[in-house]
């Protein structure tokens, strides 16, 4: 029995601050220190803290460490782990050392963790500890207790929107599947996080894997498919490792595989990785690209839940959304309910990036305000500068400015000002920076990714960089903006799919809040203004 | 079906469920733009050009794709649809050379149609030019990436048409483009030369390699004897070439244009079509009766030619030895027409004039010089034809009438139906049933085998022994039999394949566009024309009997083997100009 | 280069796994460095799917590539919450160090640089990946003196 665990937060933002060549060291030393019986070293998902460096929590003292550097190993070794005492230069002093009790903790004083409630808490690489937290509990009680009809009831009524941007009604896209006669039907896990700025697929992924599998396990009964896939990134190594352990630990464990716990009922999940492509996480592109194609849209309809994958029913849930189903069916349609507002029930997790003091990765009620966000849970903008735009939403986001800092963020209200949840993502961008060089930028990236099978998408993207570029390399005039703010438009009504009808948004939401900006651009295009380094 | 009403610009209309708002709207007489849309593929809603607006939709759709709902309002003409269609439209001429002149297609280009109807006067994009190079490596088709629009027909057509996939996309993107793997010239890929994307191509950036300047040069040199020969299925298309309704036969006005455009000889290749069903139903014969390789594949389609050395090369023993008609002619041209007449054969300039694009490739090929020069020295389509007409100021439709030469272009109507699908199988089985029968065949219209379906069978009693036949047209369709043969489940003896959707009528040399429509309308004029012979079955055939008794001797016999069998060869499908 | 035969044997891995094409041209590229014209050649006849069909999905997603790339991928993250943190700059100076422009590689053929979408580590804004590592909170300099590692040592620490 190990008297001391040392957490290591193993999450991809801490491995770029170098946690990889700290754990090693710190196994070293403890082995050296002749400590391998008394101290366990794990692993975990994030920790919520994600540029403060490489961040270790030891328990039972629930002492947090960040900063952590290679040279500071044995003495954490060698004065807390054998001598008991506190290395206090390198303490996490907000966290208080209940820290279990997240709720409580003024980082997270405006959090809600319902889809966060496990990750950095267990072990995700074990299936234990994500049982001991009530883990597979809402599969065993629907495979004994409850219809799939009943399941689907329970959904539909919790008014759970999904989470992975479009916010369509879960329950009603499961009832589409459900009413459909097949022999063959399909979940699949959206884990194609791509939109710039969002990670927080990946955290849950890697945090709390078995959450996502248990939500396809429900959604597979509720719908009477037999077969799900995960389909993840395939820049996302560590997310595809994790989820392939939990797969085969719930394979060892009767959860998944045939006749589960002898209710006759079957279902399995397989890990399918994208090959780099931005475009894959529409959802019938997604599918194409399960198939082994080009990863570029179909035609709707017939949407997934009619004719999906390999032309059978198929359901296309983001990783958010089916790592909350357990809870919801655990706790019920009305307690999700109470969560959020009326229009969106439940919580959303934001992953909070750009300009901020305190980036990361939140979970919020709905009906939070922007101010909030930035001020409160982010600290604020870094070196006093000021607020000048929001992006929320990722990349394809509509665009908040100051007006906005006390709206309360639901969907109906974001609608009234032409913006949306998005993948939560929140960027913020202090007043250092040009507008002009910061919407070509967001343009370049939809040239990137367009799959290029739309008029619209494949040349509006490539010529709104060429328009933008002449804007800022000081050769525009007042005849492409209009041309940007015409074309924009036309690609927003009328391309093909989300990415090229979704791209013109902050393009446009940019063009109503800053068109001064623009114009200035083009009036004096020789004095740019300054860019922030 | 159940019907539904829908209002187009305030045109009420009711369609049956399931109809799209471009068929919807054609109903209302309502002409909505296309580019990409074709009738023969499935939409793919790329252009985004046929976008329409719905009332209540925040998005509009495109109609080429978009089915009626009961109760829907459409609206073909806002402010809205119009600006963005010209958006749409700006951005593809934007990355579209422009040089229209200079193009094939110049005068039966869509997009130049589109731009005209949409009254495209300038364009707010500069021009950035699209990747990819010219590929002039075939000996059919000429492929100028830098025309593409992107509308995907050519890929869908090699793919769901033919089952072949010689080309399709590269890269993502503003640079997406369509070209062959790697950009190796098409004629390195297993393209079987059908020139399918040809004719669906809404622009010049596909087209044959024309032969008409060759041709323009024997024709003005005084030392060649210029004889040419044309298909069955161009008697009934090149008057599309000259503003007429599909359909519209003008073989004698045609045989009267060759003469003015100088060809010493205009002959008809449904003299060697005869021909070849003597000698192919002597093999079929033979076949039934020694046990050979059953069942017997016909073998006049170069393009199915092509496609079976490269993707069935294992079954190369069932088809037929005889060569095609074009190459049959070519090598009696040189043979017993030069002998025949005193001209020196070297002299001769053999000339075909063909509904297809294969057939250029196969004229290429290096076994066809059995008259010990290259039987057929050019090869011009339909097409082609039409642009020399044109160029001396014949207007078809008003030329005179004129009748083909003796001996090579004498014929009968079972030659004539060697232009559709089924037509080689019923003018065989013509012949077959009463060499075998020796007994007149009742009713000489055999409808079990003609149709538009991709796979017809038929089944005929000849004197007690049943002969089962089928008959496909498309390679998809013909890969489904081969596959069938190559699983051991097909019970055929004689099979007719066609690489043409419709057979020769709806070639790749043909008049563009087609569709099933015109093909339909292509075929009718063929079955009038076969009705209009005296003779209908080529055994009748006069000329035949006497090249039998002056020349060649017995059918299937030993000079008939040398000038009018060949061989084939198994070919990669990926190195395919070598043997595997 | 690894034998062509270790192709059949890749495909064969995958029989039971329906539409497996994506997976089978990873562990290729893997084995092969990059997606040659004869090791597609022989994807194609080991799968029966088209070579167009097998090109057109090698050439859509960016992870794979039918061109050889140099012994290191630097994978450089410009997207919007890198860009305002100074991905700009820091690219700039990458691009001035390796003195290649994205798309490209080096002289020596020991680093190719490459744009790639947002990694989805915004939190340590600016990234890149070298291979299959990450590096956050990059400067200028940073990013320079990683790559100086990587080209004196072949690897470096974070």
């Amino acid at each position: 029995m190990h008297r001391i665990h040392v957490i290591i937060a193993m999450d991809p933002h801490t491995i770029a601050q170098g946690a990889r060549s700290i754990k090693d060291a710190l196994v070293k030393n403890i082995d050296l220190a002749g400590l391998n019986q008394d101290v366990r070293v794990v692993e975990t998902g994030s920790l919520g803290i994600y540029n403060k460096g490489v961040v270790l929590v030891v328990f039972p003292d629930g002492i947090y460490y960040t900063g952590v550097k290679l040279e500071d190993v044995s003495e954490i070794v060698s004065e807390h782990l054998v001598k008991g005492r506190v290395v206090t230069r390198l303490r996490y002093s907000e966290i208080p050392e209940e820290s279990r009790a997240e709720e409580k903790a003024p980082r997270f004083g405006k959090q809600v963790r319902v889809v966060l409630k496990n990750a950095g808490m267990i072990d995700p690489e074990s299936i234990e500890e994500y049982i001991a937290q009530d883990g597979y509990e809402a599969f065993g009680k629907a495979l004994t207790e409850l219809t799939p009809k009943d399941v689907l009831k329970i959904v539909t009524d919790s008014g759970m929107l999904g989470r992975g941007g479009a916010f369509f009604p879960t329950g009603m896209k499961w009832g589409f599947a459900a009413r459909e006669k097949s022999d063959e039907k399909y979940i699949i896990c959206n884990a194609d996080e791509g939109e710039p700025g969002t990670f927080k697929d990946r955290l849950i992924l890697e945090g709390d894997p078995h959450a996502v599998l248990e939500g396809m396990c429900l959604a597979g009964y509720a719908i009477g498919a037999h077969m799900g896939y995960v389909y993840i990134r395939g820049e996302y190594h560590m997310s595809i490792a994790r989820v392939r352990r939990a797969i085969e630990q719930a394979k060892k464990q009767g959860l998944l595989g045939k006749n589960i716990f002898g209710s006759g009922f079957d279902f399995d999940i397989q890990v399918r990785e994208g090959a780099g492509a931005y475009i894959c996480g529409e959802e019938t592109a997604l599918i194409e690209s399960i198939e082994g194609k080009r990863g570029e849209p179909r035609d709707k309809p017939p949407f997934p839940p009619s004719v999906g994958l390999w032309g059978k029913p198929t359901i296309v849930n983001n990783v958010e959304t089916l790592a909350t189903v357990p809870q919801i069916l655990l706790k019920g349609g009305d307690w999700y309910k109470s969560l959020g507002t009326e229009s969106t029930p439940g919580t959303k997790v934001f992953t909070l990036v750009g300009n901020i003091n305190n980036p990361g990765l939140i979970e919020v009620p709905l009906g939070i305000t922007l101010r909030e966000i930035i001020y409160d849970i982010g600290q604020g903008i870094p070196n006093g500068r000021g607020f000048k735009l929001a992006q929320l939403g990722g990349t394809t986001g509509g665009i908040l400015t100051s007006e906005h800092l006390d709206l309360p963020l639901d969907i109906i209200n974001l609608r009234s000002v032409e913006a949306g949840l998005g993948s939560g993502a929140m960027l913020v961008v202090d007043d250092t920076h040009n507008v002009v060089e910061l919407v070509q930028n967001f343009a370049e990236f939809f040239n990137h990714e367009s799959c290029g099978k739309c008029t619209l998408c494949r040349e509006g993207t490539g010529r709104l960089v060429e328009l933008l570029h002449k804007l800022t390399s000081g050769c525009g005039s007042e005849k492409d903006i209009d041309l940007i703010e015409r074309l924009a438009g036309h690609m927003m009504k009328s391309a093909f799919c989300g990415l090229g009808q979704a791209a013109p948004v902050p393009i446009l939401g940019c063009l109503r809040y800053f068109r001064d900006d623009f114009i200035a651009m083009a009036q004096q295009n020789q004095q740019r203004v300054p860019v922030s380094a | 079906m159940k019907s539904i009403s829908v209002t187009i610009d305030g045109t009420r209309i009711t369609v049956p469920e399931g109809t799209t708002v471009l068929d919807a709207a054609k109903k209302a007489q309502i002409k909505i733009p296309t580019l990409c849309y074709h009738p023969d593929l499935p939409p793919v809603s790329a252009c985004r050009l046929c976008v329409v607006e719905i009332a209540g939709d925040r998005l509009l759709r495109t109609a080429c794709s978009w089915q009626c709902r009961d109760g829907m309002e459409i609206s073909t003409k806002s402010a809205l649809v119009r600006d963005s269609r010209k958006m749409a439209l700006e951005l593809l001429l934007s990355r579209h050379p422009m040089k229209c002149t200079e193009c094939v297609r110049n005068g039966s280009c869509e997009l130049q149609d589109v731009a005209d109807l949409l009254g495209i006067r300038e364009n707010p994009f500069e021009y950035r030019e699209r990747k990819g190079e010219l590929d002039l490596s075939s000996a059919s088709i000429v492929r100028d990436p830098s025309k593409c629009i992107l509308c995907r027909r050519c890929i869908q057509t090699c793919e769901m048409v033919q089952s072949v996939s010689a080309i399709g996309l590269e890269g993502r993107g503003y640079d997406v483009w369509v070209d062959t793997p790697f950009g190796k010239g098409i004629a390195d890929t297993p393209c079987v030369s059908c020139g399918q994307c040809i004719d669906r191509c809404p622009v010049g950036a596909l087209y044959e390699t024309s032969h008409v300047d060759r041709v323009w040069r024997a024709l003005d040199n005084p030392q060649k004897h210029v004889v040419i020969q044309t298909a069955p299925a161009v008697r009934v298309a090149i008057s599309e070439e000259f503003g007429l309704e599909p359909g519209k036969l003008t073989t004698k006005q045609m045989v009267a244009g060759l003469k003015r455009l100088g060809f010493d000889r205009v002959f008809d290749t449904n003299f060697t079509a005869d021909l070849t069903i003597i000698e192919e139903g002597h093999e079929l014969l033979g076949r039934l009766k020694k046990g050979g390789k059953l069942p017997m594949l016909t073998s006049c389609s170069p393009g199915w030619i092509n496609f079976i050395e490269h993707f069935f090369p294992e079954l190369l023993p069932h088809v037929s030895s005889c060569k095609s008609p074009q190459q049959m002619f070519g090598a009696l041209a040189k043979t017993y027409y030069a002998q025949k007449f005193g001209i020196d054969p070297k002299d001769v300039f053999s000339v075909s004039m063909m509904p297809c694009t294969a057939k250029k490739y196969e004229a290429d090929r290096p076994e066809m010089n059995a008259s010990g020069y290259q039987d057929v020295d050019a090869v011009l389509t339909t097409r082609e034809v039409a642009v020399m007409m044109k160029q001396i100021g014949i207007d078809l439709p008003n030329m005179h009438e004129e009748e083909y030469d003796d001996p090579l272009g004498v014929s009968t109507g079972a030659a004539v139906i060697f232009g559709n699908t089924g037509g080689v199988m019923e003018a065989a089985l013509r012949t077959v049933y009463e060499v075998v029968t020796e007994k007149p065949l009742d009713d000489i219209e055999i409808t079990a085998v003609r149709g538009m379906e991709g796979i017809r069978e038929a089944e005929i009693d000849l004197a007690g022994t049943k002969v089962k036949a089928a008959v496909a047209n498309g390679l998809y369709n013909a890969r489904q039999l081969l596959d069938k043969i190559v699983a051991g489940t097909a019970d055929y003896h004689f099979i007719e394949i066609m690489a043409c959707p419709g057979g020769c009528i709806g070639g790749g040399g043909q008049p563009i566009p087609t569709s099933q429509e015109i093909r339909a309308k292509r075929t009718e004029a063929i079955y009038t024309e076969d009705r209009a012979y005296e003779l209908r079955k080529s055994h009748e055939n006069p000329a035949v009997q006497l090249l039998y008794k002056e020349f060649l001797g017995e059918p299937n016999g030993h000079k008939a083997h040398e000038l009018l069998h060949t061989h084939y060869t198994a070919k990669s499908q990926y190195q395919p100009d070598s043997a595997a | 280069m690894s034998d062509l035969n270790r192709i059949d044997q890749i495909v064969a891995g995958y029989q039971s796994t329906q539409s497996p094409l994506i997976y089978i041209l990873k562990d290729v590229q893997k084995e092969f460095g990059h997606l040659s014209e004869p090791v597609l050649t022989r994807v194609a006849e080991a799968t029966r799917i088209p070579l167009s069909e097998i090109y057109g999905v090698a050439t859509f997603y960016s992870l794979f590539t039918t061109k050889p790339k140099g012994q290191h991928i630097v994978r450089c993250c410009n997207n919007a919450p890198c860009w305002v943190n100074g991905s700009k700059d820091v690219l700039e100076k990458i691009k001035e160090y390796l003195e290649i422009e994205t798309g490209e590689t080096t002289e020596d053929g020991s680093f190719t640089l490459e744009f790639t979408s947002c990694l989805g580590l915004c939190a340590v804004a600016p990234v890149m990946m070298v291979d299959e590592q990450v590096y956050g909170n990059l400067t200028p300099e940073k990013a320079v003196a990683i790559l100086r590692d990587f080209k004196t040592k072949g690897s470096a620490n974070a």
